[in-house]
């Protein structure tokens, strides 16, 4: 005898919160892209004094829905040369990896789907991941130059994790703890970005670098590559592609503003900053940080790469490295760690 | 109970399935491909042993760096297939006693560990019980108090190892025209060029 109302207390509804939740962020994230994709696009327009898109919709609102119709109804194309199965695995891996990594985000405190206690080490896993994405799609399509734009983005990506990970670790030893939520409430004091000042200014660069941004977008530099990895793609796997690189931005931002900002955190603990609810400070936050995007995105030439390979290894890094030890040298001689 | 026990017989049969592909598929590119989901599942055992911190890691350095290099490689070889097939006699003995061995030793590491009785002080885990403190937490405080010389040691030989592989690479050819940047920089134009006087119908 199965004992419905236990099971359904134990199982079914828990099932029922939980997949409501991931409709909800999942929601939520697709259809702030669609409106950031805008604002990226009318942004770098601005500074080339352009209008930029304005025809769908009131000031041109509408732009991504529109585009999003145009992209399903197109014909997928399949070169005949491509690996099939994994030519059509890479988008689909893309956009997964990029979305699983919400799961641990926290919106405001208590708004996060899975509140685990190594959500730092999480989304440092998921983000380096998204590299997979890239490098099948370039070798699935048995072409030239998506072979030559996955081989950049591979070495690039290996690249800018270490230090990625460096600075994370300065965070880490001051928040004493892996979980995004308790990162957070580390900063009701100060927000980190002041005392790693120099961590936060070199996370804005390296996330430009993990996420192919200009100036580090070698992976897909249309003036060598034509679109690099994404040369032979065409409709929906397209869009998943552009989708996938548009959720590890906004990703990063959310990281950047977790990690530094103070995440929900008003700046400061008064009255008229503390009426406004925790989830406006945090999409404000991270709105400033996209804005940092597609600013850099409009004004900053390609690096090449070389140039690139330097930036990472023989500047970052050591810089960063540097920090982990003067961070935990300060923190063990003033007692000061949590 | 049952969730646990259905998702660990999903991830140890994708784990076993994966991993018997990554060594029979004939494309070398898939096969690195299975390695990763044969990571992925592998990361997903240890969630269910409640070692966070293990899948995590697992995750990061083996399928965020170790098999993007793998790949990366691999994709740059042209592999011919039939060569590949044609010394497999040769190397079976030898792969096969190798073979053998190794699972001659798991069969003996698992019949000792069920076998003998541990005695009471070695069963007492020494790490604090995982209500108390984090995976990550419990991890750190042994590493860096009862192993630490043998966690220092462990990170010079990868230091020895890492400066060797620089060592092993790193040359310097004559005649390339390399960038130095605090050069460039430190460049002023009385350095970079010269003004001449040219007369009229006399040229340089």
């Amino acid at each position: 005898m199965v004992d419905w109302a236990s099971l359904w207390a134990g199982y079914g509804w828990p099932l029922l919160v939980m997949v409501g939740q991931i409709m909800l962020v999942l929601m939520g994230v697709l259809i702030s892209i669609a409106f950031l994709l805008l604002a990226d696009r009318k942004i770098w327009a601005a500074v080339m004094l352009r209008r930029g898109p304005n025809v769908v919709g009131p000031f041109g609102l509408l732009q991504s829905f529109a585009d999003f119709i145009k992209f399903i109804l197109k014909e997928i194309i399949i070169p005949d040369a491509a690996n099939k199965g994994v030519f059509l695995l890479a988008p689909v891996v893309t956009v997964v990896l990029a979305f699983i990594a919400w799961a641990v985000i926290p919106f405001a405190d208590g708004w996060v789907i899975s509140d685990i206690n190594v959500g730092m080490l999480y989304i440092f896993a998921i983000s380096s991941l998204g590299v997979y994405g890239i490098i099948m799609a370039g070798w699935a399509s048995n072409s030239k130059y998506p072979f030559l734009g996955a081989l950049r983005s591979a070495a690039q990506m290996v690249s800018y994790e270490v230090s990625i990970g460096f600075v994370i670790v300065t965070v880490l030893l001051l928040a004493g703890s892996l979980n995004l939520s308790d990162i957070v409430r580390a900063q009701k004091t100060v927000w980190f970005f002041i005392p790693l000042f120099p961590m936060f200014v070199i996370f804005l660069i390296l996330a430009l670098a993990e996420t192919n941004r200009p100036p580090f977008d070698l992976a897909e530099a249309e003036s060598e590559l034509v679109a690099g990895y994404m040369t032979e793609y065409s409709s929906v796997p397209y869009l998943l592609l552009m989708l996938g690189e548009y959720l590890n931005i906004v990703l990063m931002c959310a990281m950047a503003t977790i990690l530094f900002l103070g995440g929900w955190l008003p700046p400061f603990n008064v009255a008229p900053f503390t009426w406004v609810p925790e989830i406006v400070w945090f999409v404000l936050k991270m709105l400033l940080i996209f804005f940092y995007f597609a600013m850099v995105k409009a004004f900053v030439p390609r690096y090449r790469y070389d140039q690139l390979m330097r930036l990472g290894w023989k500047v970052f890094l050591p810089i960063s490295l540097a920090w982990v030890v003067v961070t935990a040298g300060v923190l063990v001689t003033f007692d000061l760690a949590p | 109970m049952i969730i646990q026990a259905l998702a660990f017989y999903l991830f140890a049969a994708v784990t076993s399935a994966a991993a018997f592909l990554v060594i029979t598929v004939r494309n070398p590119v898939h096969s690195v491909l299975f390695l990763i989901l044969t990571f992925f599942n592998a990361a997903g055992l240890f969630i269910l042993l409640g070692a966070e911190f293990l899948a995590m890691i697992l995750v990061i350095v083996y399928v965020g760096a170790v098999a993007v290099l793998f790949l990366f490689v691999v994709m740059m070889l042209d592999i011919d297939f039939v060569e590949l097939r044609q010394g497999f006699l040769n190397y079976l003995p030898m792969g096969g006693a190798i073979g053998f061995v190794l699972a001659l030793e798991l069969v003996l590491v698992l019949g000792a560990n069920s076998a003998i009785a541990i005695p009471a002080g070695m069963a007492t885990s020494p790490t604090p019980p995982m209500a108390d403190v984090t995976n990550t937490e419990a991890l750190g405080r042994i590493l860096y108090t009862d192993y630490v010389y043998l966690f220092q040691t462990a990170g010079l030989v990868l230091l020895v190892a890492m400066i060797g592989a620089i060592v092993l690479t790193l040359r310097t050819r004559e005649g390339v025209k390399r960038q130095n940047i605090s050069q460039q920089v430190a460049r002023t134009p009385a350095l970079g060029m010269e003004l001449k006087d040219v007369k009229p119908g006399q040229g340089l």
